[in-house]
């Protein structure tokens, strides 16, 4: 067969799938991150398929950057390309509030049960008593450690450590001529990335980013204490690349063996225990570390799924939201996946469920992280803001990238502390003025 | 060459020439090797070369992931479409500027080239508000259309080029003999610039195909090409190199193979008229 | 030649070309310098659609610009000085005799087909990556420290994925004109007992001028709108941010779109200035 040939043949044949699918009922357009999850939620695709005949699905699986872009783009020019988008505890309530997403209080699926939401979660995602996104699955942070490492430093893992605690503990464990860092943590630039990781720590250091009067808090002691701690226990007991290290790349080291300690989400506990996983009988679990100032330094995030209000396809997109948030989703994973790889923090009847609890040994503190987390009231001093590891305003992201850059280039050695909160403080406090506070 | 080569220096020559060409296809190559491995092999240390077992399961996962068939099937429509479509814009363009030259053709030309100084991402909103007021977004009409502006100037100028050292005489001669303008460009002049077009058609085919700015914000699913496939692959949890490896294997064979088999064409064209 | 009927034949001709490049550059230009005068931020809800210079004095003046201007430069100039000197040494060492050239030119080329995303991943991942990249087995292998080429030599690293992409073109053009080279003058210049440095400095290197410049053009044209490789590789940190990417970061990071809109329109009047500076040049390397 030639190129023509090829070219048409597959045109038409194009032509005509793409026919019967529009003849055959509605078809909704699903964005989503391909993260582990959500990858696991298309090859269930047939399920909702067999349930829901009318309803075809197509999805736009992308990686998360790429998938921001493509969002951002749609929503802020009047939408239209998506009925179902998958987007964060952050972007909810400034969208919901610009009147972009659909409410979900009504419409959905007789057994979706909002009120079986976590509260901590449901709260993240609610805005005036409307829940504007269904969470998929809710996490925190918290410390993953190796119970062998651990135990030949001659440590004990307190459930509930102090930063001061871990860092003498990534000291004891690390052996570099073994490739083993005491410590793993984001370096990675990025509001999602260090930025996240930055904030919520900075948080248990009573450290803010703004005050009452949105000024930028970069020349305060408190984020001096936090960025020179994490820059020393980094420098100290982290791994060699650690400026370029994200969410991803710290979960293959940890799997791989390399990490003593690893503090980031919840999530990652099904991963590190995982099928993957060298050391997969060797994890233990704790709250993320404190300094006894009444907060500790974890997070709270739900990656929801969520209508925008210019969807013609919104009917279609809540049975899609309600299938695949629902609580009958739980059993169709651990039917097919077993019950550990069922998406975490979401629904209080899967921290009742037996089965669960007995698949999952981080059920318990995954549930512990993520109800002491508290967006309303995330620092020591009072703030202006919500939002644990971010600060729910439009211009955060933007902020936040090139804040999270000046830190990674610190962790790199490039620029020393000083300097880089020196900059952060600069670049905040213009951002701030362009946008008008 | 005329010289007579002593077979030493021959074989120097190209042990000097294979080490460089193999360096410098290394990645594509290793690429290639990953992409047959399970995902603990690819990043195991020492890392291993040939010796693994081989396996197509990558491809397989990748396949069964993602709508990969209408990914390749929208890239060659967008590539080729808009290459063709700027060739028929550009030969007459291109043409007239050759052998009509007035007092602005070289302002003319310089100014489209520079045209294709406009940072993408400045005229991102403007573009993607215009797209949805014709209900346009997500379609392959839409990419065609902005792959063939982006890249015309560079279709014109190649063009131009190669019509420039068609010698005028010849045209003449065939005025003279009172060949029609239709006739002229027919049989005269396109046999001569044959070569040229294939080699511009080549070339802008390349830029097409790996447009990757606007091709993946003026895109869902419809007209998503391979530069959008490749992103969900880029950094999901977990292992993944050798599951990148082979969505970046699929996302570059076709091109690939097309160049290789073209490269004659394509280095005889690559000249830009001006070089030799 | 030129007459009257023919003359406007020909704008006819071109007129269609110059039609759709007008309308592709103005209307979206005009919007863009529209919002360039307007406080647009979408996720805010705010549309102000007169408030002066103020975004381009906020552009301009802001601690980032300046840098990102030096970046751009750094990193053209870098990938320029490596391409044209790769492709000129590569050029000649093709055209020497040899065994299986036609695969070697195959390997060589390779690279150009590459697209930006996938070379970026590629090499981000199995080869500048500390802990699990082929560079640092080596490094290792050799008993040394891993060096982290994305943090400690950020710039470079981005220099080295997109000078790879663009070394096959500027070889091709390279080896164009070097086989264009008559070998006589070569062998004239040989017998004469004119050392190889001093026949490549005096008879080479002119005759490649030409192909230089033209590398130098078009791949300027396309290195100051460098996107994919740095968004890939390190997203603007470690002092990476070019002005396009600036640019990116305020539209769609900050989305915010007036002062996106204002750098985009200082970035075509810088990139023009240096097309004008390059077309010059050019314009006068080509016609000669």
């Amino acid at each position: 067969m030639n190129m023509k040939q090829l070219l048409l043949t597959s045109a038409v044949g194009f032509g005509l799938s793409a026919g019967i699918a529009a003849a055959d009922g509605t078809t909704i357009t699903i964005a989503t991150v391909n993260n582990g999850d959500m990858i696991r939620m298309q090859g269930l695709t047939e399920d909702f398929n067999a349930k829901h005949p009318d309803i075809t699905v197509e999805w736009v699986t992308l990686e998360e950057n790429v998938l921001r872009q493509n969002l951002t783009t749609d929503i802020s020019t009047g939408g239209g390309a998506y009925d179902v988008m998958t987007i964060g505890t952050y972007e909810v309530p400034i969208w919901a509030n610009n009147g972009w997403l659909v409410s979900l209080n009504e419409g959905m699926a007789d057994d979706f049960n909002k009120d079986d939401l976590l509260p901590a979660i449901a709260g993240g995602l609610t805005v005036d008593g409307e829940l504007y996104a269904s969470p998929f699955y809710g996490e925190s942070s918290m410390v993953m450690y190796r119970t062998d490492l651990m135990e030949k430093a001659g440590l004990e893992m307190p459930d509930a450590p102090t930063w001061t605690f871990i860092r003498e503990a990534a000291a004891a464990m690390t052996d570099r001529e073994n490739d083993i860092n005491g410590i793993c943590a984001r370096g990675k630039a990025g509001w999602g990335e260090n930025g996240a990781f930055l904030t919520a720590m900075s948080n248990s250091f009573g450290a803010r980013w703004f005050d009452e009067e949105w000024n930028a808090q970069f020349d305060s002691p408190e984020w001096a204490d936090t960025l020179n701690f994490y820059l020393g226990m980094m420098n100290e007991s982290g791994p060699a690349g650690a400026a370029n290290n994200g969410f991803n790349e710290n979960l293959t080291l940890f799997q791989q063996g390399k990490c003593g300690m690893w503090i980031d989400a919840t999530v990652a506990a099904s991963f590190v225990t995982g099928a993957d996983s060298t050391v997969a009988d060797k994890v233990g679990f704790a709250l993320a570390p404190d300094n006894g100032l009444g907060k500790r330094g974890n997070w709270l995030w739900a990656w929801s799924l969520a209508i925008p209000s210019s969807s013609e396809k919104q009917d279609a997109a809540k049975t899609f939201i309600s299938w695949a948030t629902g609580p009958a989703y739980a059993e169709l994973v651990a039917g097919n996946e077993g019950w550990a790889n069922v998406p975490p923090g979401t629904r209080t009847s899967l921290y009742e469920n037996a089965d669960y609890l007995a698949a999952a040994p981080f059920a318990q503190m995954t549930l512990d992280s993520i109800l002491s987390a508290d967006p309303t009231n995330p620092t020591v001093k009072p703030v202006p803001y919500t939002g644990v590891q971010f600060v729910a305003i439009p211009e955060f992201a933007g902020i936040a990238n090139q804040v999270g850059q000046q830190f990674s280039d610190a962790l790199a050695g490039n620029q020393t502390a000083e300097e880089a909160l020196a900059k952060a403080q600069a670049l905040t406090t213009e951002e701030m003025e362009a946008a008008g506070y | 060459m005329a010289r007579a080569i002593s077979p030493r220096k021959k074989l120097m020559w190209t042990a000097l020439a294979w080490g460089f060409g193999l360096l410098i296809f290394f990645p594509i190559l290793w690429t290639f090797l990953t992409s047959f491995k399970a995902e603990s092999t690819a990043i195991s240390d020492p890392p291993v070369w040939f010796f693994f077992d081989w396996t197509v399961q990558n491809y397989h996962d990748v396949l069964e992931r993602s709508n990969y068939p209408l990914a390749l099937m929208n890239s060659i429509i967008i590539a080729v479409g808009s290459t063709l479509l700027g060739i028929v814009i550009a030969v007459p363009a291109a043409w007239a500027m050759a052998f009509v030259p007035g007092d602005r053709t070289k302002d003319v030309l310089l100014w489209m080239l520079s045209t294709k100084m406009l940072p993408a991402v400045g005229v991102l909103y403007p573009l993607v508000l215009i797209a949805k007021y014709f209900g346009v977004m997500d379609s392959r009409l839409l990419l065609v259309v902005v792959l063939m502006l982006i890249n015309l100037p560079i279709i014109v100028w190649m063009l131009y080029t190669y019509f420039r050292e068609i010698p005028g005489e010849i045209l003449e001669a065939s005025r003279m003999d009172g060949a029609s303008l239709k006739n002229e460009i027919l049989y005269v002049l396109t046999p001569m610039a044959l070569p040229g077009i294939a080699s511009t058609i080549l070339l802008n085919v390349i830029l097409a195909w790996n447009e990757a700015f606007w091709t993946i914000l003026l895109t869902t699913v419809d007209a998503a090409p391979l530069t959008k496939f490749i992103a969900s692959f880029s950094a999901p949890e977990g292992l993944f190199y050798a599951k990148l490896s082979a969505a970046s294997i699929m996302a570059i064979a076709p091109i690939l193979i097309m160049g290789w088999f073209s490269q004659k064409q394509l280095v005889r064209g690559l000249t830009f008229g001006a070089v030799k | 030649m030129a007459t009257e009927h023919s003359k406007s034949a020909a704008r006819i001709m071109i007129a269609p070309a110059v039609f759709l490049l007008l309308v592709w550059m103005l209307i979206p230009l005009c919007m863009t310098l529209y919002f360039s005068f307007a406080d647009y931020r979408p996720m805010r809800g705010v549309f102000d659609a007169w408030i002066g210079f103020d975004n381009y004095v906020r552009f301009v003046s802001s601690s980032s610009f300046l840098s990102s201007v030096g970046t751009t430069l750094w990193m053209v100039g870098g990938i320029l000085a490596i391409t044209i000197t790769g492709g000129i040494l590569l050029a000649l060492l093709l055209d020497q005799p040899m065994f299986g050239q036609g695969i070697v030119r195959i390997l060589v080329i390779a690279p150009f087909f590459v697209m930006p995303t996938v070379s970026a991943l590629v090499w981000k991942n199995m080869f500048f990556n500390v802990d699990n990249g082929l560079f640092s087995y080596f490094y290792k292998f050799f008993g040394m420290q891993p060096y982290d080429f994305l943090s400690q030599s950020p710039l470079l690293s981005i220099v080295i994925i997109v000078a790879w992409q663009w070394l096959p073109f500027a070889t091709l053009i390279m080896l164009t004109a070097v086989q264009s080279l008559s070998s006589e003058q070569l062998e004239a210049a040989e017998i004469d007992g004119a050392p190889p440095l001093a026949r490549f400095w005096y008879i080479i290197l002119p005759h490649l001028s030409r192909a230089i410049t033209v590398v130098i053009l078009i791949q300027t044209i396309f290195l100051l709108s460098i996107f994919a490789e740095i968004f890939v590789t390190t997203n603007g940190a470690f002092g990476t941010r070019t002005l396009t990417y600036l640019v990116y970061q305020r539209v769609l990071e900050s989305q915010n779109i007036g002062l996106g809109s204002a750098g985009g329109i200082v970035a075509v009047i810088l990139a023009n200035i240096i097309a004008i500076f390059l077309m010059r040049i050019v314009g006068k390397n080509i016609d000669n």
